[in-house]
């Protein structure tokens, strides 16, 4: 055997890590490396949960029980998943074109208002039919949204101010906004909330269906969740079938052969701010009136930047989008049947870590080579 | 005294990175008070094996001798603590520091306390004695591109370098500037230092070395060739690994009428300063007439604003008599001047090919709809058809031979000369009426230069107008049917029977008139 490669007295580990670029990637890699991430995080958060003196496995049950566990509690997981298809969507067009939308939430707070505007102000009267007020108060809702898109949009394309300070700000503003309405105008005998909706504004319940269908009975998921896998479908379309779609996704891939290709930036600008404000005022909309049906200041825990989160993790894809949303639904339900409650919200921390981290697999791959081969 | 024949010996080098061999057994040795060139084609692993040398890569085998002295580099302060320094191609200076800073930057010596004023003095006689006359006082950024090479040159000459190894040195250069670089470096040789020229340029190679190696495919195919006993042509050949054909076929042909006439055109480039100072010229149907200069005297910003990219800031340019950009052009404003010149048959290839030229994240089939992508079959009212948008990339792939492995491949992953060919194949299949082309063939290797000048040789038979930019002056003569030459944002002249001489004097500067008028007062 040749010395050439044991040459050296000192000993060395036999092996050694390679790190090489992936020149292609296998359709099944994204998946299987995501699922694998996925399980990663849960052993994670099992040790931690094991140093805690909890029981790990007990512990996931749970939250899968509390989650997906029965027809009711799917109902309520699908529930929950509706406003954050609809705001990750609303996400995933902006981030498309490297337009950091991060006031979802404020335009999801702005639908809700211009939607509660029409039953409340009201520019219809509660006997309207819901097959005029329904519609009325999504078309409310999203142009409501647009416009709360619009101002950083055109901000952005005519004065190049930094769409992330002003969507972020303009959160605030729409809180604000909303919080008026709720405690000076439309306030219920003084309590944070606005009157409930007639019924005519509500959005259909599977549980309306209980006279039909006695199973549905008690089940929470609204006509919303339609809407969000409509909107994803149409997302989808925009992007990858559109001559608008191309435009955004050469844009967000590289604005100067845009520009080259006799692309106008400044319009595309103000039309994706638009659509992605659009979306998640829809969001806002779906929410209060399928679930809520009144107008009050708690409408969302975060929706809008778990929405950011959900964007991201679905790689921008908008039919991914719909399962993680309903991934982060379970989640955000089962926090509340567990305790203590941080849990789920560590476990999401977590997975999220994780499956960012595994990003590194995808475009990398790792080889572990033998020492006296390469000599 | 006992000294070794070679400066530096290479032996059965071999390195490999994810997916190539960049180099395989690769011998190499140069004599001392040589010129030794290194020829090949890009990706022929030349830079690779230098970059070894110098310290900056380890090779996965071989050994490295210098001085009969067996060496291994960790790091180019190991290489040039053996003398070897290399010159990069791209410059790698501090722009708003004067040449003695630059040079004295990252060394042990001065310590603490800048005594400026007598390294000015060190620095200037180093420079005298090799003829690389640079004021030390001077900012890198008021210098030419020829004195921050010798700046360059000089660091590795302060640091004690015996080898020196040049990247391409002429890229940057002008005619002239050219010259004066050779006679520096005969100059080097004398003074016993020993260099190595990396280049794929024939003639260069031809005028400069005294010997030759040639690498193709990270392999050796001829090593230390005298340049005395061979020519341009067996070079090609063995760069190449076939026979490469020199001539291109030009058929005579009448041109037609005017297509792109620029009158009295001003434009400022990206630092708000005057780039274009009154540029008129025209371009008739059917001819390729050429553009030439050095790098940065406005053709980039003429291209620019041909194509609507850059305002102009006076004059007018006009396609087939209608004004498209400047005064008393009819389109409102803030309509999207770009898109107006691509649908008036305007094809581009621009001289940044990743950044402009193409989307590296999208696919083949996206970056080939670039510009067909609003019209029919491409689009479908407000969608994209997708299979004929595929089925249309699908035979661009294979009518310009793009190496890919499907159409939907990203283009980041494609080499340079499958993404010239890209973005070629679609310019060229819109059957342009006018074509800007930025240095279709830079940076291309051997044979696939070939394939483009003969593309753009077609469009000219197909009586298309081409505006041929570029700093290849051999390309320019060889393709062009008349040659302009830009200096400063301005024309210097225009000539059809062009010699190399001439173009190169009204590069850097003089007009024709003057060099016309000189030639007549010397007899």
């Amino acid at each position: 055997m040749s010395l050439v490669g044991t040459s050296r007295s000192k000993f060395k580990f036999p092996y050694r890590f390679r790190v090489e670029p992936r020149l292609k990637q296998p359709g099944w890699l994204s998946a299987v490396i995501s699922l694998g991430a996925v399980v990663l995080a849960l052993i994670i958060g099992g040790v931690i949960l094991l140093i805690v003196g909890g029981n790990p496995l007990r512990a996931y049950g749970f939250m899968a029980k509390a989650a997906f566990g029965d027809l009711g509690v799917i109902s309520d997981t699908l529930t929950k998943a509706t406003p954050l298809i609809l705001v990750s969507l609303a996400a995933v067009i902006a981030f498309r074109m490297r337009l950091w939308n991060i006031g979802a939430e404020g335009q999801f707070f702005i639908g809700a208002f211009g939607a509660s505007a029409v039953v409340l102000t009201p520019l219809l009267p509660p006997t309207t039919s819901p097959w005029l007020m329904i519609p009325a108060m999504v078309i409310a809702g999203m142009v409501t949204g647009a416009i709360w898109g619009f101002i950083p949009g055109f901000l952005k394309a005519r004065l190049n101010v930094n769409e992330i300070i002003t969507t972020l700000m303009m959160n605030y503003i729409a809180v604000a906004w909303n919080n008026f309405f709720i405690f000076a105008v439309w306030s219920e005998g003084g309590f944070q909330m606005t009157p409930q909706f007639p019924k005519s504004a509500w959005l259909p319940r599977l549980t309306d269906l209980s006279s039909q269908i006695p199973a549905f009975r008690g089940l929470t998921t609204h006509l919303g969740l339609v809407f969000g896998l409509i909107a994803a479908v149409v997302v989808w379309w925009i992007l990858y079938r559109s001559r608008w779609g191309y435009e955004i996704r050469l844009i967000g891939d590289n604005p100067r052969a845009a520009r080259y290709a006799g692309i106008n930036i400044v319009r595309n600008t103000v039309l994706v701010m638009m659509l992605s404000g659009a979306l998640a005022g829809l969001a806002g909309m779906a929410e209060i009136s399928g679930v809520v049906h009144r107008l009050q200041g708690a409408i969302s825990p975060g929706y809008g930047f778990t929405g950011i989160i959900i964007a991201w993790l679905s790689k921008l894809n908008p039919l991914l989008v719909v399962p993680i949303s309903v991934l982060f639904g379970g989640l955000i339900l089962a926090g509340r049947e567990i305790q203590p409650s941080g849990l789920p919200m560590l476990i999401q921390g977590i997975i999220l870590v994780c499956l960012i981290a595994s990003d590194f697999l995808l475009r990398y791959r790792v080889r572990l080579t033998s020492r006296v081969e390469e000599a | 005294m006992e000294s070794h024949l070679y400066a530096v010996e290479m032996k059965s080098i071999t390195k490999e990175f994810p997916g190539v061999l960049a180099n395989q057994d690769v011998d190499f040795n140069l004599q001392k008070g040589e010129i030794h060139a290194l020829l090949g084609e890009n990706g022929a692993g030349k830079s690779t094996l230098m970059n070894i040398l110098t310290g900056l890569y380890r090779p996965e085998r071989g050994t490295i001798l210098v001085n009969g002295e067996v060496v291994e580099f960790r790091s180019p302060r190991d290489a040039i603590n053996h003398g070897i320094g290399m010159v990069h191609q791209h410059f790698m200076l501090v722009p708003t520091q004067s040449v003695t800073e630059n040079v004295l930057l990252g060394l042990d010596e001065p310590r603490f306390k800048l005594n400026l004023s007598h390294y000015h003095q060190v620095i200037s006689d180093l420079g005298e004695q090799y003829g690389l006359h640079v004021d030390p006082r001077a900012k890198i950024w008021q210098l030419s591109v020829g004195e921050q090479q010798r700046v360059e040159i000089l660091k590795v000459l302060y640091r004690g370098a015996t080898v020196l190894v040049l990247d391409e040195p002429t890229a940057v250069l002008a005619p002239q500037e050219i010259d004066e670089l050779f006679h520096t470096l005969r100059s080097m040789t004398k003074e016993g230092k020993s260099i190595i020229f990396i280049s794929h340029k024939l003639d260069e190679v031809m005028a400069i070395a005294d010997r030759i190696t040639v690498l193709r495919k990270g392999k050796v195919s001829a090593a230390g060739l005298e340049t005395s006993t061979t020519n341009k042509q067996e070079l090609a050949n063995m760069m190449v690994g076939r026979e490469v054909l020199f001539r291109l076929e030009k058929v005579e042909q009448e041109p037609g009428e005017v297509v792109l006439g620029i009158e009295d055109l001003q434009a400022e480039n990206d630092k708000g300063l005057p780039a274009l100072r009154g540029i008129s010229l025209e371009v008739r149907a059917g001819e390729i007439v050429g553009l030439a200069g050095v790098a940065g005297n406005g053709q980039r910003e003429l291209a620019d604003v041909i194509t609507g990219l850059r305002p102009a800031t006076g004059g007018c340019v006009r396609v087939y008599g209608q004004v498209l950009v400047g005064e008393g052009c009819q389109e409102p404003r803030g309509s999207n001047m770009v898109r107006t010149i691509i649908d008036a048959g305007v094809s581009h290839i621009p001289e940044d090919r990743t950044h402009v030229g193409s989307s590296p994240n999208l696919s083949l089939t996206d970056n080939a709809i670039m510009k067909g992508y609003r019209q029919a079959p491409i689009a479908r009212g407000w969608s994209i058809d997708h299979s004929t948008a595929r089925e249309y990339t699908q035979g661009l792939k294979s009518a310009y031979d793009i190496m890919a492995p499907t159409v939907d491949t990203l283009a980041r992953l494609l080499s340079g000369g499958n993404l010239q060919r890209l973005i070629l194949a679609r310019e060229i299949s819109s059957e342009p009426r006018l074509m800007i082309a930025m240095q279709p063939t830079r940076g291309l290797d051997v044979g696939a230069i070939e394939g483009v000048q003969r593309l753009l040789l077609e469009q000219r038979a197909n009586g298309a107008a081409i505006l041929l930019v570029s700093e290849e002056l051999e390309e320019l003569i060889s393709l062009s049917d008349r040659i302009y030459v830009i200096y400063e944002g301005r024309i210097m002249g225009e000539t059809r029977k062009a010699d190399p001489g001439m173009l190169g004097q009204m590069m850097t500067g003089t007009r024709l008139e003057d060099i016309a008028s000189n030639h007549e007062v010397r007899p």
